[in-house]
């Protein structure tokens, strides 16, 4: 087979994770409005502010108009032909211990790779395991606790923690902040809540696992991380879906909050369904917003995203660095192929003194798919001594593919450094031979160099999760020839 | 070890290979001389598989399969290696992960145990060692950056880690300085043994006088038009390629 036909297949690659588990679930019919606002609510027995909290943004998005200035094109949604809320019937009683979650559900998570039994394939790593619209098992609750740590769903949260919930929930992206977070703060039916008190550092790592099922269903979650002073945790979060013709809605909203001298690590593999790789029909609208707030001095929020499903990805992890000597990171490799569409990128807006943040965007894309970096560096008049750095790379597969970079920097202070780097590159033909002379297969070969592109991102995921996120790239390109 | 009969071979509708005929046996040494566009390197690129050439006519066997019909991994498998007269850079792969990769698909072809980074490591740092060459090859990318020296060498390097049964090179010795050239020649003397056999596409007779050919061919217009022990290397250098006016090419 010639070099060209297996790139050709490697863009039509086969996505492994588009079962369907035929889980009988209760969902509320189509449509958006005040009541199936308030039915949402009243499912999730939240305490009262939440409802107002749900309503307010509901009221303003109304007003509000859907976004179209991303290089992303895609048909118009109908919001009201969107479930809104949609769970597992076996999830609605509480589980007693980890033994009970319906057997169902713990083989569709088996599946996918995330076993719902502690000290299983992952040991040493906590899971959340969310379901269309609800968290159906946490792993490690119980050991988490003793040493103060809170990670749970964030349904949960309103109920045991409702002043935590109420202090923090949107206090990084307020419910006006734009059109899919707003619907977000309105419709949010799941998510995980992680607070990490003072001088803990977190025993373990943190992981939710996102996996959307029924059919039409929108996924809204909701993500609250809370670091105290000289605190640390290392979160990841991981999502699939299975194969439809129809486009699921997923618009997610993660906020982080760091206090003095904190760090939390966030990780992101995202391998949403992408459509049908000829017709570019289904997959996922991945429109997230995603943004962390340091505010405590020196404290340190890092964004590692590898970014692989979706039909549409319209992301910018971003960092507020208010705190003086706050570091914001952001390291991300984003692969587009057949039809798929990737906006994303970050924001890094420095605020306070010595503020130092790093941008690290790798974008690889096959197919005719198209592969977009946006970012903005803005250094405020107050941020004297800031410094960023920043480097995209675009690799290309095959020619009928697309890569382009947006960065906008925006300086207000005459000290700041700010330094930019770019490259495009391509695996080429001649690259593909010389390896196969060698006796190594078109597959491995692109798998190394593919690795060897993105290694300066796969570094910065923790150890355990570097291997599944090589692997998943791996997962990419296998059967993708012979 | 390797019969070539009738070879035609075009790229782009131009006929490049035009009727090559060669037979080489276990333990010999071959070289091919000859003028620049003669087809040279089109013939290591088609015994390779390089899809960018079609074979319209003729065969080549190689221990009793059909090279031409195995794909290029499969051709290597086998223990054929081809050094590229223009190696190819690979950003972002290092030498020792893609070397490993090579050698272990070829072990694990032969029915062997893979190995480690660890005892690839040794092998690798001893084969550096023994091609005198910087110990920091092995965690420099793929040829990504070279001198063209560096390049060849790296090309050599591999061989000897691959070990191929049949090594073709193709004008591995072009832009070496003489220190480079003894310890490229030094490498190529050590891997001829008995079993197996080595073609050297040159364009000079100096790099004969470190390996000492059993059979020196001469390649014109897509054809071997003669054949000769290595004493017909130096005619050439003495009289040019006027030679082939003599056998009416
Ligand atoms: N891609 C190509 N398209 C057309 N002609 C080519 C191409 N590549 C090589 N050739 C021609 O093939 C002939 C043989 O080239 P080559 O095998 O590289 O010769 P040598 O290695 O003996 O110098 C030359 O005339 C060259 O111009
Ligand atoms: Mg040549």
């Amino acid at each position: 087979m010639s070099s060209t036909q297996a790139l050709q297949d490697f863009a039509a690659r086969e996505y492994k994770f588009g079962f369907r588990s035929d889980i009988e679930t209760e969902s509320f019919a189509k449509g958006l409005s005040e009541e199936v606002i308030r039915k949402i609510s009243e499912a999730k027995d939240e305490p009262p502010f939440m409802l107002e909290f749900r309503l307010k943004a509901y009221r303003h998005w109304l007003t509000m108009e859907e976004p179209h200035w991303s290089e992303t094109p895609y048909a118009p949604i109908d919001y009201q032909d969107v479930i809104y809320y949609s769970a597992p019937k076996a999830a609605k009683k509480k589980l007693a211990s980890l033994d009970d979650v319906d057997p169902e559900l713990r083989k569709t998570f088996e599946k996918l790779g995330v076993p719902l039994i502690e000290q299983k394939r992952l040991a040493g790593v906590a899971v959340d395991a969310v379901f269309d619209s609800v968290s159906v098992a946490t792993t490690y609750k119980e050991k988490l606790k003793k040493e103060g740590v809170i990670f749970c769903s964030i349904s949960e949260a309103m109920q045991e923690y409702p002043e935590l919930v109420q202090k923090y929930l949107g206090s990084v992206v307020p419910y006006t902040d734009n059109f899919f977070a707003t619907l977000n703060s309105a419709v949010f039916t799941d998510g995980s809540f992680v607070f990490i008190p003072k001088g803990v550092r977190c025993p373990m790592e943190l992981s939710t696992y996102f996996r959307i099922n029924t059919e039409n269903t929108g996924q809204f979650e909701r993500t609250l991380i809370v670091a105290e002073d000289n605190s640390y945790v290392s979160y990841l979060e991981g999502c699939t879906a299975p194969k439809f013709d129809s486009n699921q809605l997923h618009a997610a909203v993660v906020e982080l909050v760091a206090l003095e001298n904190a760090e939390i690590k966030y990780s992101t593999v995202q391998n949403w369904f992408a459509g049908d790789p000829e017709t570019g029909k289904g997959g996922i609208f991945n429109f997230v917003t995603k943004r962390g707030k340091c505010l405590g001095k020196k404290s340190k929020i890092s964004w590692t995203q590898v970014e692989t499903g979706s039909a549409i990805t319209w992301k910018y992890p971003s960092c507020l660095l208010l705190g003086d000597e706050s570091v914001g990171e952001f390291y991300s490799v984003a692969l587009t192929a057949n039809r798929q569409q990737a906006d994303t990128g970050t924001k890094m807006i420095h605020v306070g003194k010595n503020t130092k943040s790093t941008i690290v965007a790798k974008g690889i894309s096959a197919g005719q798919s198209n592969n977009n970096y946006r970012g903005l560096v803005s250094i405020m008049k107050s941020a004297s001594g800031a410094r960023n750095f920043t480097q995209c790379d675009s690799m290309l597969i095959g020619d009928k593919c697309n890569a382009n970079t947006f960065p906008l920097i925006d300086v207000q202070h005459p000290n700041a450094q700010v330094e930019h780097e770019a490259s495009t590159s391509k695996i080429s033909d001649d690259q593909l031979f010389y390896c196969r002379s060698r006796g190594i297969s078109t597959e491995d070969a692109m798998g190394a160099i593919i690795n060897g592109f993105c290694k300066d991102v796969f570094r910065e995921l923790p150890t355990e999760f570097a291997v599944e996120a090589t692997k998943l790239l791996g997962i990419k390109l296998e059967n993708s020839v012979g | 070890m390797l019969t070539i009969q009738n070879l035609h071979a075009k790229i782009e509708d131009k006929e490049i290979l035009k009727g090559l005929t060669l037979n080489i046996k276990a333990g010999e040494v071959h070289a091919i001389m000859g003028p620049n566009g003669s087809g040279k390197s089109t013939l290591a690129k088609v015994l390779t598989g390089d899809d960018n050439y079609e074979v319209t006519k003729g065969t080549a066997t190689f221990e009793g399969k059909d090279l031409l019909s195995l794909e290029p991994e499969e051709r290597a498998l086998e223990g054929f290696f081809m050094a590229f007269q223009y190696p190819v850079e690979i950003p972002g792969v290092n030498n020792a992960s893609f070397l490993r990769m090579a050698a272990n698909a070829r072990r694990k072809h032969a029915g062997l145990e893979e190995l480690d980074p660890l005892e690839f490591n040794d092998l690798l740092q001893e084969k550096i060692r023994f091609l005198d060459m910087n110990p920091d090859f092995a965690d420099r990318n793929v040829n990504f950056g070279f001198s063209g020296g560096e390049k060849k060498r790296n090309e050599i390097l591999q061989m000897a880690v691959l070990n191929p049964k049949l090594a073709l090179l193709d004008e591995t010795d072009s832009g070496l300085d003489i220190d480079a050239l003894r310890i490229v020649a030094n490498g190529v003397n050590k891997l001829r043994r008995d079993n197996n056999a080595i073609i050297l596409i040159t364009h000079y007779q100096r790099l004969l006088n470190y390996i000492v050919p059993d059979i020196v061919h001469i390649m014109h217009d897509g054809r071997i038009v003669k054949s000769g022990p290595k004493e017909l290397a130096l005619e050439l250098e003495e009289r040019g390629y006027e030679l082939l006016q003599n056998v009416g090419a």
